[in-house]
């Protein structure tokens, strides 16, 4: 009973921390992208600035290019991030080191990953030196664009870089937290690997490669510097063309701009819960 | 014991869970694990490799496969008070310091709250702390900012501090909430009994159960705030430079030397804590198990 009393002292702190101030930063955003702006002299309430944006078609090329990249890069990186972990529960030789390797990308910058990966793929860039090297190019034009890029191939290599340990190691803790004993039965019981990894092993990991899928397509879907740095400037994602009029010295644009983020959040959050209703009742 | 474990192989060793779950390796099972562990180290590594070489080119054209004038440049400008590239590890290291002791202070309570206890609304409760990972945290940002104009919170370290705290609590809640619940009330009940007070049961019995995990959570929340880069550039308003905003101007290709150089100083002592922490990431399945209960 004394606990009970507690609660509202031990969860105050974090809840004011996100209602007051992360909700107060969304609700002045939302005023403004209703046309309510002080500051300049607007005061009338107004859906103008929704509706200019959501008929701009650039604005839908750069939803759906947002859209695109957050979702290939989580499909690919849960399957790759599972395929990993089964191999990195194994023991072999070497098999800690694997899995010490596995970790670095966890800690490093984003902003890291994507220098690294510009140095290694622009048509200048390592991987085209030597392909030059062994012959199969002969000018740096011959090297596929990989960076600025329409397809966005830079961006979802560096976002992969990043996430695809990620998932592995909730994956691995998943899997190390259960133990053996349910393989092990199966195992008695007759079931061969593709049975006991489909029947057994999947629908225990499923939760947590969901869980950690909706965590990597709200950061991809919202992330600001890696498609600014790797991306073309035209379409740009969502979160690159917001920021850009945000910071706009003609405040004037800033409504709009609020508009295109509050769409943005409101689209997030709806393909979340969305993706985690269906993925919940898939699994079950 | 786990994949996870980096411990050397003369360290002691614990019972091998999986060793009779996977199959025998076959020519194929085996085939495919080289296959893998070499593209991890490959995918893994490429790129740093990348960074280290360039750092010490002095001339590397095309299409040459190494530089062919090697040196310290880059280096000597990182250096330099110019590159600020001091001043920002520090501003960095401040922090991100700061951030996880906020993070521990107003995420442990909850976490424990809603590790160990029901209540009304505890569902509700969970969502709203959860909404950070879901909403983007720049739409909020930007709303932020202009209330931190008001208050006077822009271009200092409490007011970043606080913005970066936004992101941090989800994570470091789900982490702590998890190792809250497997860990249980039991023990703290007997020590209590047998008398105990309330400091040393907290020193004694719970602090020693959730310390890997609350190292775990704290890396994250530390490895946080360190990425941050657009949330300090709005708030800090481009006066408060932290790494990510140094290194910023040189990745749209001014010096790929320097860019390199910056990158590494960047990364370093983010390795350095993956390395103090790897031991108990591997300790504790139910720290990186909380991701997994979104």
């Amino acid at each position: 009973m004394k606990d009970i009393l507690r609660l509202p002292f031990m969860l105050g702190p974090a809840l004011g921390i996100v209602v007051l101030l992360f909700g107060g930063g969304l609700v002045v955003g939302l005023g403004q992208s209703l046309g309510y702006f002080p500051a300049i002299g607007l005061r009338d309430f107004t859906f103008e600035h929704y509706a200019s944006v959501l008929t701009d078609s650039n604005f839908l090329r750069s939803l759906w290019l947002t859209f695109r990249i957050a979702t290939v890069t989580t499909i690919l990186s849960s399957v790759i991030a599972v395929g990993l972990a089964l191999v990195l529960r194994q023991k072999f030789a070497g098999s800690r080191l694997s899995s010490f390797i596995f970790q670095i990308p966890l800690p490093v910058p984003h902003l890291v990953a994507a220098s690294g990966i510009i140095l290694l793929i622009t048509q200048s860039g390592l991987i085209a030196r030597f392909g030059t090297a062994v012959g199969i190019l002969d000018t740096p034009a011959d090297f596929p664009a990989l960076v600025f890029d329409r397809a966005g191939i830079a961006i979802i290599l560096t976002f992969l870089w990043k996430e695809v340990p990620f998932i592995g190691l909730v994956v691995l803790a998943i899997l190390q937290s259960v133990g053996p004993q349910f393989e092990e039965q199966a195992r008695t019981l007759g079931a061969n690997a593709r049975q006991r990894f489909f029947s057994v092993l999947l629908p225990l990991i499923m939760p947590g490669v969901l869980s950690t899928s909706i965590i990597v397509f709200a950061f991809t879907f919202a992330n600001y510097e890696i498609p600014l740095l790797l991306g073309t400037r035209f379409p740009a994602t969502l979160p690159v063309i917001a920021f850009r009029g945000y910071q706009d010295p003609d405040l004037a644009l800033r409504p709009e701009a609020m508009a295109v983020s509050i769409v943005l959040a409101v689209v997030a959050v709806l393909l979340l819960v969305a993706y985690r209703r269906l993925a919940r009742y898939a699994v079950k | 014991m786990t994949a996870l474990d980096t411990r050397p192989p003369d360290a002691e060793t614990q019972p091998e869970v999986f060793e009779d779950v996977t199959d025998p390796p076959s020519l194929i099972g085996r085939w495919t694990r080289r296959v893998a562990i070499t593209s991890i180290v490959v995918f893994v590594g490429l790129p740093i490799f990348t960074l280290l070489i360039w750092s010490f080119a002095f001339r590397w054209n095309f299409p040459d496969l190494l530089p062919s004038e090697w040196g310290n440049r880059a280096w000597a400008y990182v250096a330099s008070d110019s590159s600020r590239t001091f001043e920002g590890l520090w501003n960095s290291t401040k922090l991100a310091v700061l951030v996880t002791i906020m993070a521990i202070v107003v995420g442990l309570p909850a976490s424990r709250a809603l590790g160990q206890h029901d209540f009304r609304g505890k569902s509700t409760v969970e969502w709203l702390l959860m909404m950070p990972i879901i909403v983007p945290t720049l739409v909020a940002t930007m709303g932020i900012h202009q209330i931190f104009i008001r208050m006077r919170l822009t271009e200092t370290l409490f007011g970043v501090a606080l913005v970066h705290l936004i992101p941090a609590i989800p994570y470091f809640v789900l982490v702590m909430a998890s190792v809250f619940a497997n860990y249980g009330t039991a023990l703290e009940e007997t020590a209590q009994s047998l008398g105990a007070n309330k400091i040393q049961v907290f020193r004694y019995v719970t602090l020693p159960a959730i310390s890997s995990g609350l190292l775990v959570a704290s890396m994250f929340t530390f490895l946080i705030s360190w990425g941050q880069y657009v949330t300090t550039l709005l708030i800090g308003g481009g006066t408060f430079v932290t790494l990510p905003l140094v290194l910023f101007p040189f990745l749209s290709g001014a010096s790929h030397s320097n860019a390199a150089a910056i990158s590494l100083v960047f990364v370093a002592p983010a390795i350095i804590v993956l390395i103090l922490t790897s031991r108990q990431l591997g300790r504790d399945s139910s720290a990186m198990g909380g991701f997994g209960k979104l």
